[in-house]
């Protein structure tokens, strides 16, 4: 695959654990591409690396050994600052449960991520507020996250996510909280929303009924991964 | 992101108020307490700051404070007198007499005898008659307080309120007549006894007799008298002891904070209110970062600078703290204003204000620590977790 044309890249990426002075492998030597326009997903048993793997591709945790690029960035290497910057503007984030805060409206919650990248309060919450009619919310905007259903807040998470119009969106489990045809929605609208040729997705998630959604699969096993697949064969996974 | 913070502190009401409770009961305690400690303390030199006239007291040398009376000879009343610097000396005379009430009970009150011709060392504020009324026969000036309470006629109701003493009405004094000839407003005195002035001549003739009733010389300084320097020629030539004003206030205010167990109480009283508001706001406000940690890392992960969070923190810290302070500092206030008629002592400089607001930082300041450590170790890979 081309480089330029590609998301993440990972090499060899290995983490290890130090819990109460027992060494626990997460990540056993991952390589991974994904690519621009592409929505991966990562699956497998629990315990088996997947969101250890993400939380390194995010940014949000540091490698003990390997490469892991993000659009040609090695994040390992950058300062502090720098990729707090990186992830500010590149990464956009959805929960499994969430995480709004509950104090925020719908529309403060989506502007978070256009606030700490330093836009005026006031603009923030307008751009929210359009990016939340965007995921069909639009009467929903100064409802309370308690005001709204699981599924409602999945989409105030996702609205959230592409405010700032990240390249690069990681979802832990997004539908693992919902129904099925809530979760279906939800990845309709990921999908729909979410992906474009600027854009990669990474879902980290156990549930079969969304394999359909992905372009590729990577199985995880025991911190490496042991198959990357199209999603036709999600039946077998 | 401020208005995050400030969302995020107010967003569960019951802890939000929690926190504000614990500094506002911390913030009360810290400066009621004092208050009341020093309003008790300004009443033991509450009749040096009556007295406003004389620049300095002279009295022996083993005074302690104002009420610990060791008389004089009158000869020292003209020794003092003679000494350069000096415009004028008078003898004042300070002792506890008992007061025969009508009822046939027994009243201990402080007699202050003034100098008969000038009357130097009268009450502050006469509410009736006057100075001069002193000149008449057997002629006392009340305080309104004790007139009113302890020096009160009994009430013909059995359980009712005394009948305030009025001018004309009589007392006995060491089985002395005694006329009421005005009522004074006095500053209540650290025993809050009845204060009853009359003239030197008739307060000897109150006291029980002794070889020496002089209780103080009351000295004025010449113009441009340098005063430390007149204190210590009255010591040199006559070998007793002289205080300016300020002097003999300290001194009395120093005995009662060495020699009773007065601020030491208040101190615990302050210490606890301290410990207790620390406890309850530092913990409460410590438990709500720990509940929004999730919050604070899903913040981090997108992108949020330690810096920022720590602002956040502090923020959220000061705004609890002002308004904890504020509404604590109101409190004493219009407890203070409530009380301004009653026994109670209450004495609120602006420098408390700047005592408790010190107390309530230090909280804030405990509580925000601990939470900014919290946060700023936090793994922001914690978002994850399910």
């Amino acid at each position: 695959m081309d480089s330029s044309s590609l998301a993440v890249r990972c090499q060899n990426v290995v983490k290890i654990y130090d819990t109460g002075g027992q060494k626990v492998t997460a990540l056993n030597g991952v390589n991974l591409d994904i690519a621009m326009g592409e929505l991966m997903m990562l699956v497998g048993p629990s315990g088996c690396g997947k969101t250890t793997l993400i939380s390194v591709i995010a940014g949000i945790l540091d490698q003990d050994s390997g490469h892991c690029e993000v659009f040609g960035e090695d994040l390992l290497n950058m300062s502090g600052q720098s990729k707090l910057n990186f992830r500010a503007r590149n990464i956009g984030f959805v929960f499994q449960a969430f995480n709004l805060l509950p104090a925020l409206n719908a529309a403060e919650n989506v502007s978070i991520p256009l606030i700490i990248n330093g836009m005026k309060r006031s603009d923030a919450e307008r751009k929210a507020t359009a990016v939340l009619e965007q995921v069909g919310l639009g009467t929903r905007v100064t409802a309370l996250p308690s005001e709204l259903s699981g599924g409602q807040q999945q989409r105030v998470a996702i609205a959230r996510a592409l405010v700032h119009s990240p390249r690069l969106i990681v979802c832990d489990e997004p539908t693992s909280s919902l129904d099925h045809e809530t979760g279906h929605n939800v990845m309709t609208l990921l999908k729909e929303v979410a992906l474009h040729k600027d854009r990669a997705l990474v879902i980290v998630t156990h549930d079969a009924r969304i394999f359909n959604f992905a372009d590729r699969i990577a199985e995880m096993d025991d911190g490496h991964i042991i198959n990357v697949k199209g999603a036709k064969n999600d039946a077998s996974l | 992101m401020n208005h995050i913070a400030i969302k995020m502190l107010m967003g569960d009401r019951g802890k939000y108020l929690g926190i504000v409770m614990g500094l506002t009961f911390a913030s009360l305690i810290m400066t009621q307490q004092p208050a009341i400690f020093l309003g008790l303390m300004s009443r033991s030199y509450s009749f040096i700051t009556d007295v406003g006239l004389p620049d300095i007291w002279v009295m022996d040398e083993k005074v302690q404070f104002v009420d610990d009376i060791k008389p004089l000879q009158d000869t020292e009343l003209y020794r003092v007198r003679g000494i350069s610097g000096v415009q004028w000396a008078m003898p004042m005379y300070k002792g506890l007499l008992k007061a025969r009430l009508a009822d046939g009970t027994f009243q201990t009150c402080i007699v202050v005898g003034l100098d008969d011709a000038t009357l130097i060392g009268g009450p502050p504020v006469m509410l009736e008659g006057k100075l001069d009324d002193l000149r008449r026969s057997d002629g006392v000036i009340v305080d309104i307080d004790g007139a009113i309470d302890k020096l009160g006629k009994p009430s013909p109701t059995p359980g009712g309120k005394p009948i305030p003493l009025k001018v004309g009405d009589s007392l006995e004094l060491n089985d002395h007549r005694a006329i009421v000839v005005g009522i004074a407003k006095v500053t209540r005195t650290f025993q809050s006894q009845p204060v009853v002035y009359t003239t030197y001549s008739r307060a000897k003739n109150y006291a029980p007799k002794e070889r020496k009733l002089l209780s103080f010389v009351l000295v004025k300084a010449k113009p441009g008298q340098d005063l430390a320097e007149l204190t210590r020629r009255i010591r040199a030539t006559t070998g007793l002891a002289a205080y300016t004003r300020e002097e003999f206030k300290t001194l009395t205010y120093e005995y009662f904070m060495h020699n009773t167990g007065i601020p030491i109480n208040f101190g615990i009283s302050v210490l606890l209110g301290f410990i207790v508001g620390a406890a309850i706001a530092g913990q409460t406000f410590y438990n709500s970062t720990l509940e929004n940690l999730r919050q604070f890392g899903v913040l981090k992960a997108m992108g949020t600078s330690n810096w920022i969070l720590l602002r956040m923190i502090l923020l959220q810290a000061v705004l609890v703290g002002t308004i904890g302070y504020g509404l604590g500092v109101g409190l004493t206030a219009l407890f203070g204003y409530s009380m301004r008629n009653s026994i109670l002592a209450f004495k609120f400089p602006w420098q408390l204000l700047l005592f408790s607001g010190a107390g309530v930082s230090v909280i804030c300041i405990f509580a925000a620590l601990l939470s900014i450590i919290k946060v700023i170790r936090l793994e922001p890979a914690i978002v994850f977790k399910g």
